[in-house]
């Protein structure tokens, strides 16, 4: 239980997946300008995470991983090089599942998540979490709990870029340095900031 | 014909610095971030970047017309995730230690926003040649940043340049010491933030728009 733990804050804090990994970033930039709309992004980042990292390691350990074909006869068959091709197909499926679901039993959190399901998909923080997954040879429950630290991390990062952006808009930024170049120098801070935590150990 | 040579100069030009990938269009950043600790990984990851690019953008301008339009997102995915995984398995073959570094980042050019985006915006409306053209611009433009970014990132976290110190001796007994942040992940954001700065205040570059 301690180990999920200190995996969770690990993965939310010091080994966040924006700002340590720089995974997710095109979207990261794009939809900071809004705080309302980095939490809804936000959200619906954890929950793709918290169900694409399980099923993708499912689906590797059974079928692609060297010698998992075993139980079909195969133990020498190794398809693991097919693992970006997979993973990238589960999580669109799973997306456009997640939007179909969403939108006939929640109108009302579709109303809020359903415009950046789409955009998820080709999130590189959502493949990212999947390939790490398997390269740190993590177990079942520790990829869900991966999964969700990883999204808690993004939204995190997102939602106080968002708020920090907004307070920018005030500040007088030299001319070359507006837009894009700040927000960097912003998101330089704020990778700063969460290295502070790598000194705790759980 | 040499107005013919102009036009393809200028696909090429383009992707490379004037409307270049990574600080113009703001797209790829994902990865271009992590690999830039070393001048060897970060151009290891621009040739491979460049090839897929190139490859997806000629593919998928050969197949646009066949495309039907409402499932090409899944097609273009489908071309640009077969070509990674045959350079992910080259770099396995011939760089083994170098794929090793790059980890999972090879992985991601499929979600690289500079490969589809190419492919949504240029391959799906030009010709093979002129969008494989585009796809070697944009790739190279991306590794020109990419390169940048390592070879400052490299030179002041860890006085090196290939891997070979070139910062003298002398210099550190004078009290100079490598900046260790620059090895970390808030080095990498501070450089492109700096570099855009660079770039947007510099003559004949299309501006960002805010």
């Amino acid at each position: 239980m301690g180990d999920l733990f200190s995996l969770f804050i690990n993965s939310v804090f010091i080994g966040n997946i924006l700002l340590a990994y720089f995974l997710g970033m095109c979207s990261f930039i794009a939809v900071s300008k809004n705080v309302d709309t980095a939490t809804g992004l936000g959200f619906a980042v954890i929950f793709v995470l918290t169900v694409t990292s399980p099923v993708n390691w499912i689906i590797y350990h059974g079928l692609l991983a060297p010698g998992a074909l075993s139980w079909a006869g195969f133990p020498d068959i190794d398809l693991s090089f097919l693992k970006f091709i997979t993973f990238i197909a589960v999580i669109a499926a799973i997306v456009q599942a997640v939007e179909m679901v969403i939108d006939k039993y929640s109108p009302l959190l579709y109303v809020t998540l359903g415009v950046f399901l789409p955009l998820i998909a080709v999130n590189c923080a959502i493949l990212g979490t999947s390939l790490f997954m398997v390269e740190r040879n993590y177990t079942f429950i520790e990829s869900i709990v991966f999964g969700a630290g990883s999204g808690t991390g993004w939204m995190l990062a997102i939602v106080s870029m968002a708020a920090i952006r907004n307070k920018v808009k005030y500040a007088d930024v030299p001319k070359g340095l507006q837009g894009f170049g700040i927000t960097m120098i912003i998101a330089g801070l704020m990778a700063m900031t969460f290295m502070m935590f790598s000194g705790i150990t759980l | 014909m040499p107005e013919e040579k102009t036009n393809y100069m200028e696909i090429l030009f383009k992707g490379i610095w004037t409307e270049n990938p990574v600080a113009y269009q703001v797209l790829g950043i994902c990865s271009a971030l992590a690999v830039t600790v070393k001048m060897s990984t970060s151009i290891v990851m621009g040739i491979a970047l460049t090839i897929v690019t190139a490859f997806s953008s000629l593919l998928i301008s050969s197949l646009r017309k066949q495309i039907p339009s409402n499932i090409r997102i899944i097609v273009e995915l489908a071309i640009i995730s077969s070509l990674v995984i045959v350079t992910d398995q080259i770099l396995k073959a011939f760089f083994y230690d170098i794929s090793k570094q790059l980890s999972i980042f090879v992985g991601l050019i499929i979600t690289n926003c500079i490969v589809l985006g190419r492919a949504e915006s240029f391959a799906l409306a030009n010709k093979p040649l002129d969008s494989f053209l585009d796809g070697i611009g944009n790739g190279l433009g991306y590794s020109l940043v990419l390169v940048s970014v390592a070879f400052l990132r490299e030179l002041l976290g860890s006085g090196k340049f290939f891997g070979f110190n070139i910062i003298p001796q002398f210099i550190f007994d004078a009290g100079y010491q490598n900046m260790g942040l620059m090895v970390l992940a808030p080095g990498a954001f501070f450089i492109i933030g700096l570099l855009v700065w660079l770039k947007n205040s510099l003559p004949g570059i299309s501006k960002e728009e805010r």
